[in-house]
């Protein structure tokens, strides 16, 4: 397929993978921020192809691990309300709260659809006057233009059947906590390219300079991933901490105008929890005061959950790179897609449902 | 567009009775009317003639193979097909995976009320083509009509009934290693097809199902002498399901590569929008076929030859006895699992 195949060379990741081996004299431990990146690495076993002593870990970039326990809970409390259609991508469906999930409760009778584009949702909600319309707006700065989009539109529509459950959100400051916490071992980053179609790079300077860290704007493909760690390497080979730009083709240093100015209008940067990780600052999205009717919690006076974790799932140490999927000991025998502990292990980004749908032959404690 | 005229192809009195009605089902004089001037006037053939609570024939000389499947699918017309040439497809098939000679249908209709009469004609054609081009007859059915908002318009369950003329052993446990798996053609068609028309999704041209029946082309390897070992046809969770059920019933090992395994472009594209795995989408004319290796090239050739296989190719082979595994060499060189998907496929979010 034009613009994919040419990025899936075998004979160019080889000469890739090659130079990688020349110019590596030392170990060197790299984070993925992105779980596209993740599964694209285990998907075609990049990983595989990297000097013995080059470790890769697997970042908190899965908007869908990282929403949460409590988000995901209001969501089950609004979708199984009668007069709600519950709008979400697709992804978010399996997702577990602390009883159920989406599709459980779709399969009770909620009104659960999946969407593609949230203006599908505000779509549904101008065709459907009499029903509440809510959209789940998670993901980060890839998605939060169409989710701004969403509302904006709704406003001018003046619709007042639609809402959003909003966690959006941003991975600047997600860096800056993995990088300020005392455990963090990662020594160079590769950011996630779509996040930076969106909002170019110009924010990751201050993170580079400051936290004397490589970061390399890395695409999605295997040669993407593959040149994004050679720049890498080639940074930290020669004792530079710069930002770089691999995904030249999609990303521009100041990146998307339009969708940033749109994300300011509608959006105010506000703290955020992550799940697994705990409360970042200024780390999320919320709804501006002009935009405030749309706020789904709100609407439906949800109250605040307080809800515990699994206590034996450990996504947050894999989220923040402090542990493999396969170092749990639950990883492919309690814990697996069909019944799973935690978000890691059903998101299509997740780094526990990549191990075990790609790996999990390797590891002795799997099925 | 102006709508199609089936009016005059339709049987029945529409304009009396322009909707399935629960009377339809009912067992009386409106339900008489359907099983005759619909049903028994599209499929009519001596023995479903006889108009008997049950069919009565003789079969051929071997073994008998008998299936059965439901059909459910939405929307009821899509690109390259229909719910009724599917039901036929389908049961086809699966009786063509025994290499077995597919004789006669049974059709059962499941029929909400309120749904269009000149659908259900049409879908009713659509079956009498799908069954006169494969060659089988209708013997016998059933029809049930539910509440409104009870069913989805439609659904239709056909069981089949066919002869093994040959000795061959075609199943999983058969399967060797050394065997050559060939597909039967390009994958994830019929799922695209569907997801693209019942999502609203726009592509460049559109995808069309692959429904189609390969009982004759299953048939002419057979009679050419091709050692076949296991022959599973490619229907919901795709290639990778199938591979996974024989790598597990057999007990082996089963090695494929990414870039052998045929996936058309605008598929393909599809599939990377909305990341999904092509190798877990849906079929309805394709099957995979685990054949002895030095059969391997004779058999690519002879299905190449058939229109419904002309884009077949050996993807892999069957590496070893071992705890059941498939693996998938990928476009840039390194193994991995090839899974069966867990559940519904989701489309993700970024």
């Amino acid at each position: 397929m034009k613009f994919l195949d040419e990025y899936r060379d075998g004979d160019l990741a080889q000469k890739l993978a090659a130079e990688i081996h020349r110019v590596t004299t030392q170990p060197w431990t790299i984070m993925e921020v992105c779980g596209g990146q993740t599964h694209a690495i285990v998907k075609f076993g990049i990983d595989e192809l990297l000097p013995k002593h080059i470790t890769l870990i697997h970042g908190p970039g899965c908007p869908v691990c990282v929403t949460p326990l409590e988000v995901i809970d209001q969501a089950l409390e609004i979708a199984a309300q009668p007069e709600v259609i519950f709008t979400s991508f697709g992804d978010m469906l399996r997702v577990p709260g602390s009883t159920t999930d989406l599709l459980s409760v779709k399969a009770k009778g909620g009104d659960v659809r999946i969407v593609y584009s949230p203006l599908d949702a505000v779509k549904l909600a101008a065709e459907n006057p009499l029903r509440e319309v809510v959209f789940f707006g998670v993901g980060f700065e890839t998605t939060a233009p169409a989710t701004a989009m969403a509302v904006y539109q709704a406003a001018q529509k003046k619709l007042t059947n639609f809402s959003l459950l909003i966690s959006h959100v941003l991975v600047p400051p997600a860096i800056e906590a993995l990088m300020s916490s005392p455990n963090c071992r990662v020594q160079g980053f590769l950011a996630a390219g779509h996040v930076c179609a969106v909002m170019g790079y110009e924010e990751y300077f201050p993170l580079a300079k400051k936290y004397r860290v490589p970061i390399v704007v890395t695409g999605f493909e295997p040669l993407d991933i593959l040149h994004g760690i050679l720049l890498t390497v080639q940074q930290l080979e020669s004792g530079r901490a710069e930002v770089e730009n691999q995904y030249a083709r999609a990303v521009s240093r100041a990146g998307n105008q339009p969708a940033q100015d749109l994300i300011k209008k509608v959006f105010t940067v506000v703290p955020r929890k992550w799940r697994g990780i705990g409360e970042i600052p200024q780390s999320g999205l919320g709804l501006g005061a002009a935009y405030a009717a749309f706020d789904a919690a709100k609407k439906f006076k949800l109250t605040d959950h307080r809800v515990e974790e699994p206590a034996e799932c450990i996504a947050g140490l894999i989220l923040q790179g402090l542990k493999k999927p396969h170092e749990c000991p639950a990883f492919g025998t309690r814990c697996t897609p069909e019944h799973p502990f935690g978000a890691t292990m059903v998101s299509s980004e997740g780094a526990c449902a990549a191990y075990y749908r790609y790996r999990r032959h390797e590891f002795t404690n799997a099925k | 567009m102006k709508p199609p005229d089936f009016s005059a192809a339709c049987p029945l009195p529409i304009s009396q009775y322009p909707h399935v009605l629960m009377a339809h089902g009912g067992g009386g004089k409106l339900m008489h009317r359907l099983l005759e001037d619909v049903f028994g006037k599209a499929f009519a053939n001596p023995i479903l003639d006889t108009r008997h609570d049950s069919a009565q024939f003789n079969v051929p000389p071997g073994k008998l193979a008998m299936t059965t499947d439901s059909y459910v699918v939405r929307p009821i017309f899509f690109p390259g097909g229909d719910i009724g040439s599917m039901a036929i497809h389908g049961t086809v098939n699966d009786l063509a995976m025994s290499g077995a000679r597919p004789l006669y249908l049974t059709s059962a209709f499941i029929i909400e009320e309120g749904l269009p009469m000149e659908t259900l004609w049409r879908v009713v054609c659509s079956m009498r083509d799908a069954a006169k081009k494969c060659g089988v007859q209708i013997v016998t059915g059933d029809t049930k009509v539910v509440d409104k908002g009870k069913g989805d318009g439609l659904f239709i369950n056909t069981a089949g009934i066919g002869v093994i003329e040959h000795e061959q052993k075609i199943l999983p446990q058969n399967v060797q290693p050394g065997d050559a798996v060939i597909v039967s053609g390009d994958l994830g068609r019929h799922g695209m097809a569907i997801m693209a028309v019942r999502e609203g999704l726009q592509f460049e041209s559109a995808i069309e199902s692959d429904s189609a029946p390969v009982h004759e082309v299953v048939l002419e390897l057979i009679k050419s002498g091709i050692e076949i070992h296991c022959l599973r046809d490619l229907t919901r969770g795709g290639l990778a399901s199938a591979l996974n059920e024989i790598a597990e019933a057999a007990g082996v090992k089963i090695a494929v590569e990414e870039k052998l395994i045929p996936v058309r472009e605008d598929v393909h594209a599809a599939c990377e929008m909305l990341g999904l795995d092509p190798l877990h989408v849906a079929n309805e004319g394709r099957f995979v076929a685990f054949v002895a290796a030095n059969d391997a090239e004779r058999a690519l050739k002879i299905l190449r030859a058939d229109t419904v296989s002309s884009q077949a190719a050996i993807i892999g082979k069957v590496a070893e006895k071992s705890a059941p595994l498939v693996t998938l060499r990928s476009a840039i060189g390194a193994s991995r699992i090839l899974d069966m998907p867990s559940g519904e496929q989701l489309p993700r979010i970024c």
